[in-house]
């Protein structure tokens, strides 16, 4: 497979008010094209910072990610993010908000039919033709992500990054989204980094799945191979020794590797994170 | 009849004129309706009776009674005075055309009529001053306030400045205002007279700075996603202004905006007032000084006229405000 991301050594620390904090500390990963990886780990460990620095919204202090055999050091929509609060411009129509994508990836590229064209043909992969001309704050939820998931893909980029993107959805819908997002890299072949807090999600749609240690100087604990065939298909796999068999690892990893130890002093707004982390696992 | 879409508020009315008004709507519209003509009705009677007990140097205070009679005579003043306007310039054409008959060579020297203002024209010298001095000063503040919202060093660097000028009182910047035209404007043949420059740079001066806090603060307050997104497309920093900072800080804008032009009607009559410039305030000290039995009448027909104005002035910018912004929530009072 040939590689087209790789991180090196990656490791940055933030300048705080009491002192330096080392979030990530070697961090090392090859990404092949076409690939879906989802980062796994605890609330605070660092897995938006990985992204953010693939993405270049975030300088690694030490080492770096390479694209194409090129270091990443700004944003560009070769790395499109959908993030986890869909950051839709909420003056905009959901057509709109895909066209101020493709209007500036394919300026002198594409006439204005074949934009046209492209922007439709990109919200109904996601499913959302029937409400191309509502603003955000006129739709679901999940339709806004759908919008989000559009306008990612519609700028054609060579590694998607999804931070969490299905988080604050309920299970039904994030079900679906799911389907729609293994269908579309079923189709499309892109190379995709996923966030994700849910294991079954990890295991049902990855190629590999890459657990992160706990904060500080967090970095690559395991990285679990998901050797299921494609498609996969939610109910039969269920059943599947397989499939429950990856599950059980990365249920390990998270709760018997790195279970979650309180330390004493943290940072604010990672004690925030550890609260809303606690009623979740209950 | 039910296929023609009526708007939403038209409907409890309909009901009551169709005879099956539910109480609910009966209850609603008693409250849309009922309680500010309730609360008209009593102001007026408190004032009727107030007035009565009021003695001034120039008579009782005018009560109610009084002021639907001075707007009547104030109506009958200016319909006089466009008479007697028309009636000048006929007279002119009159004359010039028998000059010219008279004598081919001869070239019409034609004058303006100097007549006095009537009331509704210190109205309409008001208003456009207020809009013009709103304008300047909404053509300062909004760039600069842009600026100010995303640059961190400019707002450390004219923050200071902006606590500083912001408190001060128009009745302060006009001398110096007055003295500076004075001195910059001279022109044979002036566009624009200067009590009108010195009125509309005051008005501009204190109304900036609701607009220019506004928008820093609207500017500054751009969600972090969205510069994010605007980051990952790579956007020009202009492209980056119209696409994602002006539109987000607009609903902030508009709350300066209407902050901006309430104080800028206020600031304007005191600077007509206190600089004799034309306008509803020299109206009002005119009245002041004339001191006739009728006086104070006139001018409560002026406070009225001034607040009926301001209000309507806020209402415009709230329909404009609904209008051009996104953000229906922010647009609601
Ligand atoms: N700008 C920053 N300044 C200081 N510390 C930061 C900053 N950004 C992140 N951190 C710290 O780095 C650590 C990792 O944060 P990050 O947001 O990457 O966690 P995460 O794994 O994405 O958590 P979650 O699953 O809750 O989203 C946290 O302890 C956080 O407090
Ligand atoms: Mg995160």
């Amino acid at each position: 497979m040939k590689m087209i991301l790789e991180l090196s050594k990656v490791g940055i620390s933030f300048e705080t008010p009491r002192g330096s904090f080392e979030a990530l500390k070697e961090v090392d990963l090859k990404i092949g094209e076409g690939e879906f990886i989802s980062l796994i780990g605890h609330s605070g460990c660092g897995k938006s910072t990985v992204l953010n620095i693939v993405a270049g919204l975030l300088q690694a202090t030490s080492g770096g990610a390479i694209l194409d055999g090129k270091e990443v050091y700004e944003p560009g929509p070769e790395r499109a993010v959908v993030f986890q609060n869909h950051s839709l411009l909420p003056w905009l129509t959901a057509y709109e908000n895909v066209e101020l994508a493709v209007k500036r990836v394919f300026k002198g590229k594409k006439s204005k039919a074949e934009m046209r064209e492209w922007i439709e043909h990109n919200l109904s992969l996601v499913h959302m033709s029937h409400a191309m001309d509502k603003r955000p704050d006129e739709i679901s939820g999940g339709m806004k992500q759908r919008v989000g998931i559009a306008r990612a893909l519609a700028m054609q980029p060579r590694v998607l990054l999804m931070d969490e993107p299905f988080g604050a959805l309920d299970a039904l819908t994030r079900a679906h989204l799911q389907d729609s997002l293994m269908d579309i890299h079923r189709k499309l072949g892109n190379t995709v980094i996923m966030i994700t807090h849910d294991v079954d999600e990890a295991v049902l749609l990855s190629d590999r799945i890459v657990m992160m240690t706990n904060g500080p100087s967090a970095t690559i604990g395991e990285v679990l191979d998901v050797p299921l065939p494609r498609p996969r298909d939610r109910l039969a796999l269920a059943d599947d020794p397989l499939f429950n068999r990856c599950r059980q690892r990365v249920l390990q990893f998270l709760y018997e590797k790195q279970r979650k130890v309180q330390p004493i002093s943290l940072p604010i707004d990672s004690k925030k994170k550890n609260k809303k982390e606690e009623r979740k696992h209950g | 009849m039910s296929s023609i879409t009526m708007p939403g508020w038209i409907e409890p009315y309909l009901s009551v004129v169709k005879g099956e008004a539910s109480r609910a709507q009966v209850a609603q519209l008693l409250r849309q309706i009922g309680l500010p003509v309730l609360g008209l009705l009593t102001f007026i009677f408190l004032w009727h009776i107030a007035a009565q007990r009021i003695d001034t140097s120039l008579g009782k205070f005018p009560g109610p009674s009084d002021v639907s009679q001075q707007v009547s005579t104030l109506y009958a003043e200016h319909k006089a005075g466009r008479a007697k306007e028309k009636a000048f310039y006929q007279r002119q054409e009159v004359r010039i055309e028998d000059r010219v008959a008279a004598d081919p060579d001869y070239v019409p020297v034609r004058r303006d009529y100097t007549g006095s203002p009537t009331f509704f024209d210190q109205i309409i010298t008001s208003l456009i001053t207020v809009m013009c001095g709103f304008l300047v000063a909404s053509v300062i503040a909004i760039p600069l306030g842009i600026v100010i919202g995303l640059s961190t060093s400019v707002h450390a660097a004219t923050n200071p400045l902006i606590q500083l000028f912001k408190p001060v009182s128009p009745l302060a910047w006009l001398p110096l205002v007055t003295m500076v035209v004075s001195a910059v404007y001279v022109s044979d043949d002036p566009m624009v007279a200067k009590s009108f420059v010195v009125s509309m740079i005051t008005v501009s001066l204190c109304s900036l700075w609701p607009t220019l806090i506004n928008t820093s603060v609207g500017v500054t307050s751009v969600s972090q996603d969205l510069v994010n997104v605007s980051r990952v497309l790579r956007l020009g920093w202009a492209e980056h202004v119209r696409k994602i900072v002006i539109p987000s800080a607009l609903p902030m804008i508009f709350t300066g905006l209407r902050l901006s032009l309430g104080i800028a009607w206020m600031v304007l009559i005191a600077a007509e007032m206190l600089a004799q410039n034309p306008g509803l305030g020299k109206f009002v000290w005119d009245e002041f000084q004339n001191g006739s039995s009728q006086s104070l009448g006139r001018i409560m027909v002026a406070v009225l006229t001034i607040g009926l104005i301001g209000f309507l002035l806020d209402r415009t910018m709230l329909g404009l405000q609904r209008w051009l912004v996104w953000d229906k929530q922010s647009a609601q009072r």
